[in-house]
């Protein structure tokens, strides 16, 4: 198993005939992703095509969703339209909305909090993050689910989670881990937004209930207090290990360190608060970002 | 994005909130009229404020020696004597660094008798995703430092921005600051005004401190804001064609202009081992690496997910405009991006900009062994590390050979 999507989900994806989206809807289809929809307004009943597959464009995401049975979205639309973009997947009943976009004003995504508020049927993950994967079966991992923008071939199938707020970060933990020969269950990037959909602690509780995953990755970064609420959690209830590390100790006060979230302000949201709240919880943490796995692994001896 | 006092209270009026009588002046020439203006309106004093991005300005030190960058003067001509001193010297603060800032603009006040001092603000609180409006009755002090020592003397109201702040919670706030009669219902119109400032501008912070119960020239008591600073949401900005205009390009570190223009994310530190990095959060941590084994970072670039050959070559220049730089560290993590792309780019940058300094490359991801082997032909002396720990650690050997 795996959390939030597996290799049979069916994906649309939103924005799917801009540069970007289309670029990473091919990607994905390589990957060997279920990318069974496109949803671009007005290019309803065009078609997507990508080494020999071609994937009917929607005007709407409802359209999409009763044609083909979507329940996942990866959004790539600009920032002026993505808080629409994310209430039209979740009116069209999605499980689970991805938003890749960077640079949507805090407003908008406050209002759209507010209206996923007690939605129990959509997730969103995101938004300003790489996305979701969970690794296949295939060589160099092909034939999982990838939605977002990750490179699909440094994973490989196995049973560590990851969870970060950074992308290229992730990529790092998950390229360690499986030059170690060690796979992961799902590798989730939740954004370096101050406003997202998904927290550190949310995907960290489905990691836990996931038999699937063993051990867990927890990557942070200065900014908020989403990694204290996860350690705290953590101490309370977390059944497996966990290794984490903490971006930005260096950062100097009142500066946004390129995400949007990642800034120490008044004195709150320190590097230091966070390691110290991950100790506090048992977190194994590693002290550089070139040891993320290796910590992990020393928890877990015969980890594969 | 920040901006200065006055362009934050042009903004607080137009929700209505009261503001004194004031004006702007970027030249000597436009303070006398100012001033005069100031008095004819029946205020006694003109303060005369230094308009800089940094707190402090009061307690701040010219470098010429003159000290306050704040000064109430008793007379048209004490204030133009005051605005002699100020503009165009530079003022160092507790916030602005050694390097003080250069006062390009005054701004010219009535002078108000002040009863009582409060602080407002409304931020983002991220811990439930909601605007937070935050009152104290310890107005014109440090608020991180009331925070601390009295909490209790903190009032925090939450808004459902499905619906926006709602009369009773202004009355909620403007009862905790102790307002009564008149000037509760003046202060419940100036915490809506400043709320809606908030929302509707894209603000990520509005700060009033002090906001002040003062009396006017006709012994009636009011509420208004004293002081007051705004910083905006970037991603907002494109909305926003006004406030965009407010931007004080004075204000923001030359080289971090010149990055911006290249859509990369560079941020000036102290130290003197560069870094290039793709990914704000593998920047942070490379930042972090080279701390961690004894070295001092430069800054903080991100060049983003697709870096371009242009980009790199310019992303070099900047760093070699820092004339702490002693040496380089390059840290790519190629996923989608062709890692021999990023080679070939920085092999034609160091070639471009004839760079000396000492350079380590840590290249990992697609295609990395063309990358590596492209690295190599050069003939340019990089220095290649295998993981981040020891790129860090090679870069920092390097630099302490110096």
């Amino acid at each position: 198993m795996s959390i939030l999507v597996t290799p049979q989900t069916k994906v649309l994806v939103q924005g799917i005939t801009g540069s970007f989206g289309a670029k990473h809807a091919q990607l994905s289809i390589d990957y060997g992703s279920q990318i069974v929809a496109g949803v671009t307004p007005g290019k309803g009943g065009q078609c997507f095509e990508h080494g020999g597959k071609k994937v009917p464009i929607f005007d709407t995401v409802a359209d999409a969703v009763k044609q083909t049975g979507a329940t996942a979205s990866a959004v790539f639309v600009p920032p002026p339209f993505a808080a629409d973009a994310i209430l039209e997947g979740a009116d069209a009943g999605l499980a689970l909305v991805v938003a890749i976009t960077e640079g949507i004003p805090v407003r908008d995504m406050v209002r759209v909090k507010r209206a996923l508020e007690g939605n129990l049927t959509t997730r969103l993950i995101g938004p300003n993050c790489p996305g979701i994967v969970t690794p296949g079966e295939g060589k160099d991992s092909h034939g999982g689910c990838r939605i977002g923008i990750a490179p699909g071939y440094i994973h490989k199938k196995g049973h560590i989670g990851v969870v970060s707020r950074s992308g290229t970060l992730t990529y790092e933990a998950v390229w360690q881990l499986t030059s170690r020969g060690v796979g992961q269950s799902t590798c989730v990037g939740i954004g370096g937004d101050p406003v997202n959909g998904t927290s550190h602690l949310d995907v960290i509780k489905l990691f836990n209930a996931d038999p699937d995953t063993h051990g867990i990755i927890l990557i942070g970064e200065i900014g908020g207090s989403a990694e204290e609420e996860a350690a705290e959690w953590i101490k309370q209830h977390c059944k497996k290990p966990v290794a984490g590390f903490i971006a930005g100790a260096t950062a100097p006060p009142g500066r946004r360190m390129g995400h949007a979230g990642a800034i120490v302000s008044g004195g709150k949201g320190t590097a230091e608060a966070k390691i110290a709240a991950f100790k506090a919880a048992g977190i194994g943490i590693a002290v550089t970002p070139s040891e993320m796995a290796d910590t992990l692994l020393r928890m877990m001896p015969g980890a594969k | 994005m920040n901006i200065h006092e006055y362009q934050a209270k042009q903004l607080l009026a137009r929700y209505g909130v009261a503001v004194p009588f004031e004006i702007a002046a970027k030249t000597l020439a436009e303070v006398r009229p100012a001033a005069d203006k100031i008095a004819a309106s029946g205020s006694a004093r003109v303060v005369v404020k230094s308009q800089i991005h940094a707190g402090g300005r009061g307690k701040g030190t010219f470098q010429t020696g003159f000290q306050g960058g704040v000064k109430v003067a008793a007379s048209v001509d004490e204030a133009v004597g005051f605005a002699e001193k100020m503009l165009g010297n530079v003022l160092v603060t507790k916030q602005t660094g050694e390097e003080g800032r250069k006062v390009q603009t005054l701004l010219l006040a009535a002078g108000a008798k002040i009863k009582k001092e409060f602080y407002l603000a409304v931020l983002l609180d991220r811990a439930n995703s909601r605007p937070l409006v935050m009152a104290s009755t310890e107005g014109g002090m440090d608020i991180e430092e009331v925070a601390e020592k009295h909490p209790e003397k903190i009032f925090r109201e939450h808004i459902d921005p499905a619906v926006g702040i709602m009369p009773y919670q202004a009355r909620k706030i403007a009862a905790a600051l102790g307002l009564r009669g008149d000037l509760f219902n003046a202060g419940v119109k100036l915490i809506t005004g400043v709320y809606h400032t908030w929302w509707e501008c894209d603000a990520a912070m509005v700060e009033l401190n002090p906001l002040a119960v003062v009396e006017l020239a006709d012994g009636k008591e009011t509420v208004m804001a004293l002081d007051a600073k705004i910083s905006l949401d970037d991603n907002a900005l494109y909305r926003h064609k006004d406030i965009l205009e407010m931007r004080d390009l004075n204000e923001e570190a030359p080289l971090e202009i010149e990055a911006s223009k290249f859509n990369l994310n560079y941020i000036k530190l102290d130290g003197s081992i560069a870094c290039l990095v793709n990914g704000a959060g593998l920047a942070m941590s490379t930042m972090d690496i080279i701390q961690h084994f004894g070295g001092r970072p430069a800054n903080f670039l991100d060049v983003g997910g697709g870096a371009s050959k242009e980009q790199v070559t310019a992303a070099f220049k900047i760093i070699l405009s820092d004339p702490h730089v002693k040496g380089i560290l390059v840290n790519i993590f190629g996923g989608i991006m062709d890692c021999n792309v990023i080679a070939t780019g920085i092999v034609a940058a160091v070639k471009e900009t004839g760079l000396k300094l000492p350079l380590v490359v840590r290249l990992e991801g697609n295609n990395v062994l063309a990358g590596k082997k492209t690295l190599a032909e050069s003939g340019v002396a990089i220095i290649t590390g295998d993981s981040m720990a020891d790129a860090a650690q090679k870069v920092v050997k390097a630099v302490s050979g110096c």
